[in-house]
């Protein structure tokens, strides 16, 4: 800007009579209308109990009732695990891409992007094929020991979805992962090992610290999506899990209960929010 | 090492989407292998209510994609214009919609919607605007980035040659914009394709996408027609990926 006033050129936007910020309006007003203002209806309806009135009295019903409070601790509990199991995975995998030199590493990461634009659902129909009552692993089971039934029964159980949200969100770790270890100095591993430093120490030593901004946002990223979650769990169609997603939609849906949704709807916009501003603080200072 | 990537990578993320392929050619499903070949599901997946779900899922997406396009596009242009904290506002305002559930984002559609002095509940328009929505912010995102990455002494140079704003902006902004701009819509085109929760939530009975097809067929136990029908969402989506990659190819070629 202060090279473009010494020579006279005219800046970006103040040419033109109107201001650059009237040209901001239109789009956000647009935002307010189909977003910001749904939204705050949806706060203004979790203060109205279908009594009439305003009062907190949802909040009260919805946070004594004990469906709340277990979902809130299974979206918890899944988002956690699923994080931490997509991180350890998603670090080994775009380690052995990044540094193991084979052929097919181009593909992988067109594969990648495919997979990354399917809906995450098709995973859990996937999983039913695979370890249904009647799928592959339990097809593999009786046809190998003859039994009757197979032992894989865990999908219709939080651990299903825990898996599927897993195998999901994995590739979502590994391109910020690939994008830092692209930018790892190959001379710094060489010398180590040249020091004679084994392969894990390598690992722990050189390529962990250099990671770990990208580990960071890519696992709050995560994190942040798996709290969100809402097609996995609907697929799963196990009524023993229940997340503050399929609360809100069951309530509103299936119930009918608009002032209950809209507070377990304040609540999982709260967390989501919350560490969703986390993941721009934390993938700022990472660079990614 | 190889080995261990092999094992670990084939299975998880080759498998889901070859099963799901299998299934859909497959008439039952008790042992290791699908069994009893047919082309039925496909048959079912093709006419009648499934063809008119791709209709709706391709008209939505294409739509939805459009208006999120000019929405996005429009705001990641007007902040950059903007002043540094403005800007930041701005663009916080614009990528919330990523970290707010999809699920809410339907409710609270559904609520101020049903209501005056909007009223959009129970037509096609509610769910088109719900996905505009959710992928609105994908498009500000990666075209803001394009913007950041653009080097001014292009836009400079044709204003010191006397280019109106309107002009620059048109002739040499967009086309040099055009690549990250193709790139977006391919994204907010899949993302928009494969939208379940918002839609859930929304969709009217005479505006079924197809993913909500998918899940009514395995929710009444249809898991082969319904592996059917993701097969045929996931090849359109892929399609129409293909033929945008190929447009941006073209473009960043000029």
């Amino acid at each position: 800007m202060a090279a473009s006033a010494t020579l006279g050129l005219p800046a970006p936007g103040k040419r033109a009579g109107v201001p650059a910020w009237v040209w901001a309006l239109p789009p956000v007003a647009l935002l307010g209308l189909v977003f910001l203002y749904p939204l705050a209806l949806v706060v203004r309806q979790s203060f109205r109990p279908g009594t009439g009135g305003t009062s907190v009295q949802p909040y009260a019903d919805v946070f004594a009732s004990e469906a709340f409070r277990e979902a809130l601790w299974t979206t918890v509990w899944l988002a956690a695990g699923s994080t931490a199991g997509c991180l350890v995975l998603g670090f080994v995998l775009a380690l052995v891409i990044a540094f193991v030199p084979f052929p097919g590493a181009r593909a992988v990461s067109r594969f990648i992007d495919v997979f990354l634009s399917f809906p995450s659902f098709l995973i859990t129909l996937a999983l039913l094929f695979i370890y249904g009552s009647a799928g592959m692993a339990n097809g593999l089971w009786t046809d190998v020991t003859g039994a009757a039934e197979g032992p894989f029964r865990f999908l219709t159980t939080p651990w299903g979805v825990l898996l599927a949200e897993i195998t999901y969100f994995t590739p979502f770790v590994m391109r910020p992962l690939l994008a830092a270890f692209s930018q790892v100095d190959t001379a710094q591993i060489e010398a180590a090992s040249s020091l004679g430093a084994r392969a894990p120490r390598i690992v722990r030593q050189v390529v962990l610290p250099e990671a770990l901004p990208a580990l960071a946002a890519g696992g709050s990223l995560v994190l942040v999506l798996c709290l969100n979650e809402f097609g996995i769990v609907l697929f799963t169609g196990a009524k023993g899990v229940t997340t503050l997603p399929m609360l809100v939609y069951g309530k509103a849906i299936l119930e009918s209960d608009y002032p209950g949704a809209c507070v377990v709807a304040v609540v999982n916009v709260l967390i989501s929010v919350g560490l969703y501003g986390l993941y721009r603080v934390v993938s700022r200072r990472a660079g990614a | 090492m190889w080995a261990v990537f092999l094992v670990l990578f084939l299975p998880l993320f080759a498998l889901p989407l070859l099963v799901v392929l299998g299934a859909s050619f497959a008439t039952h499903w008790s042992g290791v292998l699908p069994s009893g070949f047919t082309t039925a599901h496909y048959q079912a997946a093709t006419r009648g209510e499934a063809l008119r779900a791709l209709t709706t899922s391709l008209v939505t997406a294409v739509t939805a994609s459009l208006l999120a396009l000019t929405a996005g596009t429009w705001a990641a242009l007007a902040a950059a214009a903007l002043r540094k904290r403005h800007r930041k506002v701005m663009d916080a305002l614009f990528v919330l919609p990523v970290a707010v559930p999809s699920v809410v984002v339907g409710l609270a559609i559904l609520v101020a919607f049903s209501q005056p002095p909007f009223l959009l509940n129970g037509t096609r328009w509610i769910v088109i605007t719900a996905h505009a929505v959710l992928v609105t912010a994908f498009a500000h995102q990666s075209v803001s980035a394009a913007l950041a990455r653009l080097d001014p002494a292009y836009e400079q140079a044709a204003a010191s040659l006397g280019a109106s704003p309107a002009h620059v902006l048109w002739r040499v902004k967009l086309p040099l914009l055009l690549p990250s701009l193709t790139a977006a819509a391919g994204l907010c085109f899949a993302l928009s394709m494969g939208e379940l929760s918002a839609t859930m939530m929304l969709y009217p009975p005479d505006w079924t996408p197809l993913p909500v097809l998918v899940h009514a067929a395995t929710d009444r136990g249809a898991l082969f027609t319904g592996s059917a029908v993701a097969v045929v969402l996931m090849a359109a989506t892929l399609l129409v990926l293909l033929a945008v990659s190929r447009v941006r190819t073209r473009a960043s070629y000029r």
